[in-house]
């Protein structure tokens, strides 16, 4: 008998039993479907405690170093603290180390937080500007190499939070965020995979925080980014990862223009086409697609037809805020 | 105790390779790709997993009327007979590109018919 603690309330598991039964026999709703450790449908979270890992099999590697696990499948061999996969994580405070300009729309944001606060590049925050108006930003930043939290801040016309951001706060201010979230980040393992990262404007936060990471892991395998927007404005942090291509022979770096003409270093074309004509046999490959949400569900599809398998592939859509 | 179907087809390994493929043929398929538009893809893959992993024999729970729930949507937008075949017509050339047996694909596709008319609403 190991015991279940879910929002606060302690269950019995019984010896055999899994966390769905457990927790849907007392009352708890668990949306499941297959009961079988392959639909997914019954995702959820050990916030404590150890998953024995056939209620992780099939799972996306990201998703099994965050500790999720399919409760069908979960037979616990010791406590377990759960939570649904959507649940918000506590928030914490932090303190705006400074604010630079990277292009004439997106800034550069730097946080020090108040405590401890684990993360891996490529994930997000929620930063509020206050109680109910909230804003989700990837990390830009690597925890093993940077002393500080990088958000890149694209300033949206009449954007309440990125206006703010961009326009008011400055050095020394606090302002309270999130815990990091989110199953877009280098997961270990598999060093010699191609790995494939497309992304536009402000996406190239998280894909910059990732590339970092797996270059800073050893990354072995070929490492190909294409950073696009309409014109050479849009871009940033052009000529860092010029030299970064130059340092790391497996790594390249193509800016893409879609509008005019390109100039001389630049690729002309949607950062999607140039991609998947430079790259077009992905089988095998981990694909990273972040920024404006028309891209990355049409990079995702197209991917995925291109070779990737399901599991390889990460997406993190930025959604305007309504 | 003679090998079961999910292991004569190859078990998980195998449903891992299939479902890709499986996917990539839905998809391109026009017959009935647009069901698929805008539906959150890794979830549907997982789905469709679980599908396979019951359609090759194995480990699985679903219920007739789990089957009617999830795809009630999908009958109210037309789903029909004939897009239902168009998917059995997949299911058996994924296996096909697989190399399975004949005799084995014909007794996966039997397990897929079973779940028709459940599908369908009827």
């Amino acid at each position: 008998m190991t015991r279940i603690v879910f929002h606060g309330q302690s269950y019995d598991c019984g010896e055999k039993q899994s966390v769905l039964d457990c927790l849907t026999s007392s009352g708890v709703p668990v949306p499941s479907s297959c009961r079988a450790g392959v639909c997914q449908t019954c995702l959820m979270r050990a916030v404590k405690g150890k998953v024995p890992p056939e209620a992780q099999k099939g799972l996306k590697p990201t998703l099994v170093e965050q500790n999720y696990f399919m409760a069908c499948s979960c037979r616990p061999n010791e406590e377990l603290e759960v939570a649904f996969p959507e649940e918000g994580t506590g928030k914490l405070s932090a303190s705006v180390i400074g604010i630079e300009p990277l292009n004439p729309e997106i800034s550069r944001v730097k946080l020090y937080p108040a405590g401890p606060f684990e993360y891996r590049a490529g994930q997000y925050v929620n930063l509020f500007k206050d109680e109910s108006t909230v804003r989700s930003y990837s990390l830009a930043s690597v925890a093993e190499l940077d002393g500080y939290l990088e958000l890149h801040v694209r300033k949206i016309p009449q954007g309440k939070v990125s206006t703010w951001i961009h326009d008011v706060l400055g050095p020394g201010d606090q302002i309270e965020m999130s815990e990091a979230a989110g199953d877009c980040f280098y997961a270990h393992g598999n060093p010699d995979q191609g790995l494939l990262l497309i992304g536009t404007g402000s996406g190239l936060a998280p894909l910059y925080g990732i590339i970092r990471d797996a270059l800073h892991n050893g990354h072995k395998g070929p490492i190909h980014l294409f950073h696009g927007s309409l014109n050479v404005d849009g871009l940033y942090l052009v000529d860092e990862l010029r030299e970064m291509a130059e340092k790391y022979p497996n790594f390249s770096y193509t800016p893409c223009i879609s509008e005019g003409e390109a100039p001389q270093g630049y690729a002309f074309g949607t950062v999607l086409d140039v991609a998947l004509a430079e790259v077009p046999r992905i089988s095998g490959w981990r694909v990273y697609l972040c920024g404006n949400p028309a891209m990355v569900n049409a990079a995702k599809k197209k991917a995925f037809l291109a070779g990737a398998s399901m599991r390889d592939i990460y997406a993190d859509p930025f959604v305007p805020a309504s | 105790m003679s090998e079961s179907l999910y292991d004569k087809i190859g078990g998980e390994a195998a449903v891992n390779v299939a479902v890709d493929i499986f996917y990539r043929k839905v998809l391109a398929d026009d017959r009935i790709s647009r069901f698929f538009d805008g539906v959150d893809m890794d979830r549907q893959a997982a789905k469709q997993k679980a599908f396979l992993t019951m359609a090759f024999g194995g480990p699985n729970n679903y219920t007739g009327e789990d089957m009617r729930r999830g795809h009630a949507h999908l009958v109210a937008q037309g789903l029909n007979d004939s897009h239902f075949d168009a998917v059995m017509e997949n299911i058996a050339a994924t296996l096909t590109e697989l190399n399975v047996p004949g005799d084995l694909i014909a007794q996966a596709a039997a397990i897929a018919e079973s779940t028709r008319n459940d599908v369908l609403g009827k």
